[in-house]
């Protein structure tokens, strides 16, 4: 349904965006005005039971830019389906309105323009607020659950070992999380702030390798609204391979329907009405796990950052999607009597920070963890052009500079950079700040190293990464966006078997195949190999951008996707 | 580490493609393929067939460790004097050697059921060959990825 204001809206977007920026402030005071914090929270509820869901934050505690992917191919039976579908495709999927509010806050379609009418969105203040908004109303029916990738990068969590989100996140009060990247603070770090949380940290898949002992606890069973929710933790199952294992040599992953089904089993015998996994297995492999698992109702997916306007169902489990970076909370309300959920209402409630106030609470502590590192945020080390951005299965604007930072400055013939799917976005004109960078790329493995690879070796490369995105099966599929590179062009068939995807291996610079038997000068970051060597990625960004002052982004052209499944 | 050109094999493992740089610096190992693993289970049982079904076979899609993967195999069976499991072995496609384990059970075992890890040198298939007292034979197979990793998120 389009109310006609949204077609002013639309239409008021579209001229700000052909005029350019003269007319780009009267399209925000618009935006702004249309904007309204009840009409953004209006929800009629339902039932007894409200879940509310935040996941993959990391660690963003005030409002970003982040555009949603425009490329985002779906594999096997995930072919064509949400959440594997972008732009204009998913606008008419969902009857979203192009230049409406929720067209900017869900794709890439008229990123830059729209992110000057509507502004940044997240922020733990905003959050704050429209948590305490939904528990105002529904008192003790509420649960809140965070999914995971919530305490590491930025700048102030890898500072503080993750002390400034885990002290905001305990503002919040949430019920129970999960986690992913939590891990890569190492073992002993995750357990001190578990050990010290008033929440558990749910995670039934992570067991002590030698004798299989569990880490954490499997689940917990909650009452509320007068309904037993048992709530199930599922970490992200190969952490152990996409993430440094030596940081948390002890533990084990495992992705297991079986494990799962254990689960769902006992919470039923022990008299839950509901049962919810918190889940950090991805959109693909949760849809694929509610086919498998009997007895799940409720999935909350994470980890591949989807934002997705209504749920999805698999029989009788909702599958609920988020998106990333604090620009979405859920709201699911469930009405449920004995025999289970009868009926749900759900909303993606978009966190708008210009229409949005601030919690005066969490601003305040946000204000206080930031400030001793505020001059290091705030120094401006160039400016953009360009929309900068990283997030789609293929190369972004951003990571071009983090390839072309590592081709420079370490001297390098080819650059590797991960493809994580993570990091905010930078729109035409903002000055590119050291908070900015960190942004995307603050981690605690972030060493540039500079090596020797052969051409095969690098071919090898590209195709295991491209097998862990593109495998048809998502169990299979190990996480992440396909890998950037610097200096190097190739195509890739992402519907070929595993090691005849890539194809077509050339040099930028000259257009040269690449050989097979020759050795290259290869700079990357974030190695999972213990000892790496190389100085942090976020000073060879400092010091590139330091050196080219204005950043004008180029084409995309350096991957052609072909082939059609 | 910048000023020198040479890739020593330390520095390759640093770069995070673990598994694949010892595929390719070790070109004389021989690996074995789907038919050395048909060819051992011939020595065992000759051309009697094996058909599919009562083996859970339980490994990851993707090893978290190549150099130990975890394997369980589970056999249905009443495991009477009858009626029982006599004999299961394990099989990889991709090792330079196909044999990975073999058990023996008799009825005092009370299940047909056993633990081990082993080490994969690459992507590979796991098969599994159940002989019952009767002399039935029962297959099952599994892929298990062994991956560089990286890049997660």
């Amino acid at each position: 349904m389009v109310s006609r204001r949204e077609f002013i809206q639309a239409g008021l977007a579209g001229s700000a965006m052909l005029a350019g920026s003269g007319l780009g402030s009267i399209g925000r005071l618009a935006a702004q005005q249309r904007l309204s914090e009840a009409e953004l929270l209006r929800f009629e509820p339902l039932g007894n039971v409200t879940l509310i869901h935040v996941t993959d934050l990391h660690a963003q505690l005030v409002p970003v830019y982040f555009r949603e992917p425009s490329i985002n191919l779906g594999v096997g039976e995930a072919k064509g389906l949400v959440p594997h579908i972008t732009g204009k495709d998913f606008l008419a999927h969902y009857n979203i309105p192009a230049g409406s509010p929720m067209a900017y806050a869900l794709t890439s379609e008229d990123f830059a323009a729209l992110a000057r009418n509507y502004g940044r969105m997240g922020g733990f203040d905003r959050i704050a607020r429209v948590i305490k908004s939904i528990r105002a109303e529904r008192g003790d029916r509420c649960l809140l659950l965070d999914g995971g990738d919530t305490w590491t990068n930025s700048w102030t969590s890898l500072q503080t070992k993750a002390a400034d989100v885990v002290e905001a996140m305990n503002l919040l009060k949430p019920d129970a999380m999960t986690g992913h990247w939590e891990f890569t603070l190492g073992a002993e770090r995750v357990k001190e702030i578990t050990d010290s949380l008033d929440f558990p940290f749910l995670a039934q898949n992570v067991r002590e390798s030698e004798f299989e002992d569990r880490v954490f606890e499997p689940q917990k069973m909650f009452e509320r609204g007068g309904v037993k929710v048992a709530v199930i933790g599922q970490a992200y199952p190969y952490t152990g391979i996409a993430n440094p294992r030596w940081m948390f040599p002890k533990w084990t992953f495992s992705l297991k329907d079986d494990d799962v089904q254990k689960e769902v089993d006992a919470a039923r015998a022990a008299g839950a009405q509901v049962v919810v996994l918190l889940s950090h297995n991805g959109f693909d492999i949760d849809r694929k796990m509610a086919g498998r698992v009997k007895g799940i109702d409720v999935i909350l997916t994470a980890h591949t950052h989807d934002a997705l306007p209504e749920t999805v169902q698999v029989g009788t489990t909702l599958l609920v999607a988020t998106g990333s970076h604090g620009k979405f909370v859920s709201r699911l309300d469930l009405d449920v009597d004995k025999g289970g959920v009868k009926g749900f209402r759900y909303r993606l409630i978009p966190i708008f920070s210009d229409a949005i106030t601030p919690d005066a609470e969490m601003a305040a502590l946000v204000k206080k963890v930031r400030a001793p590192f505020e001059a290091d945020l705030g120094r401006v080390l160039g400016k953009t052009d360009g929309l900068l951005y990283r997030r789609g299965n293929f190369q972004g604007t951003f990571d071009d500079v983090f390839t072309d930072a590592m081709l420079q400055v370490r001297d390098a013939e080819i650059a590797l950079s991960p493809g994580v799917r993570w990091g905010a976005s930078l729109i035409p004109g903002q000055d590119i700040t050291f908070e900015d960078v960190t942004n995307a790329c603050a981690m605690t493995y972030p060493n540039c190293y500079r090596i020797s690879m052969k051409g095969s070796q690098i071919k090898a490369v590209l195709e295991d990464i491209g097998d862990n995105i593109f495998n048809p099966d998502p169990y299979a599929q190990g996480g992440g966006d396909m890998v950037r590179l610097g200096g190097l062009t190739f195509t890739i068939d992402p519907y070929q078997t595993s090691g005849r995807r890539i194809s077509d291996l050339r040099l930028a610079r000259n257009g040269q195949a690449l050989d097979a038997g020759r050795d290259y000068t290869v700079a990357g970051w974030a190695s999972i190999n213990q000892g790496t060597e190389g100085p942090p990625i976020w000073d060879v960004v400092s010091t590139y951008l330091q050196q080219k002052k204005v950043i004008t982004p180029r084409p995309l052209d350096a991957v052609k996707v072909v082939g059609a499944g | 580490m910048a000023q020198r050109a040479a890739q020593t094999r330390r520095e390759t493992l640093i770069a995070g493609m673990a598994s694949f740089a010892a595929a390719a610096i070790a070109p004389s190992l021989a690996f074995a393929d789907a038919a050395a693993v048909e060819a051992e289970i011939k020595k065992l049982y000759g051309d009697k067939k094996a058909e599919a079904g009562r083996i859970k076979l339980d490994v990851p899609q993707i090893a978290e460790n190549g150099l130990v993967v975890p394997i369980n195999v589970e056999v249905e069976s009443p495991m009477t004097a009858a009626d029982h499991v006599k004999s299961v072995h394990v099989f990889a496609d991709g090792n330079p050697l196909p044999g990975i384990v073999s058990y023996k059970f008799t009825p005092e075992s009370g299940r047909a059921a056993a633990s081990a890890r082993m080490r994969l040198a690459q992507t590979q298939n796991i098969i599994c060959i159940a002989e019952m007292a009767d002399g039935k034979l029962f297959t099952a197979k599994s892929e298990v990825k062994v991956t560089i990793g990286g890049c997660g998120g």
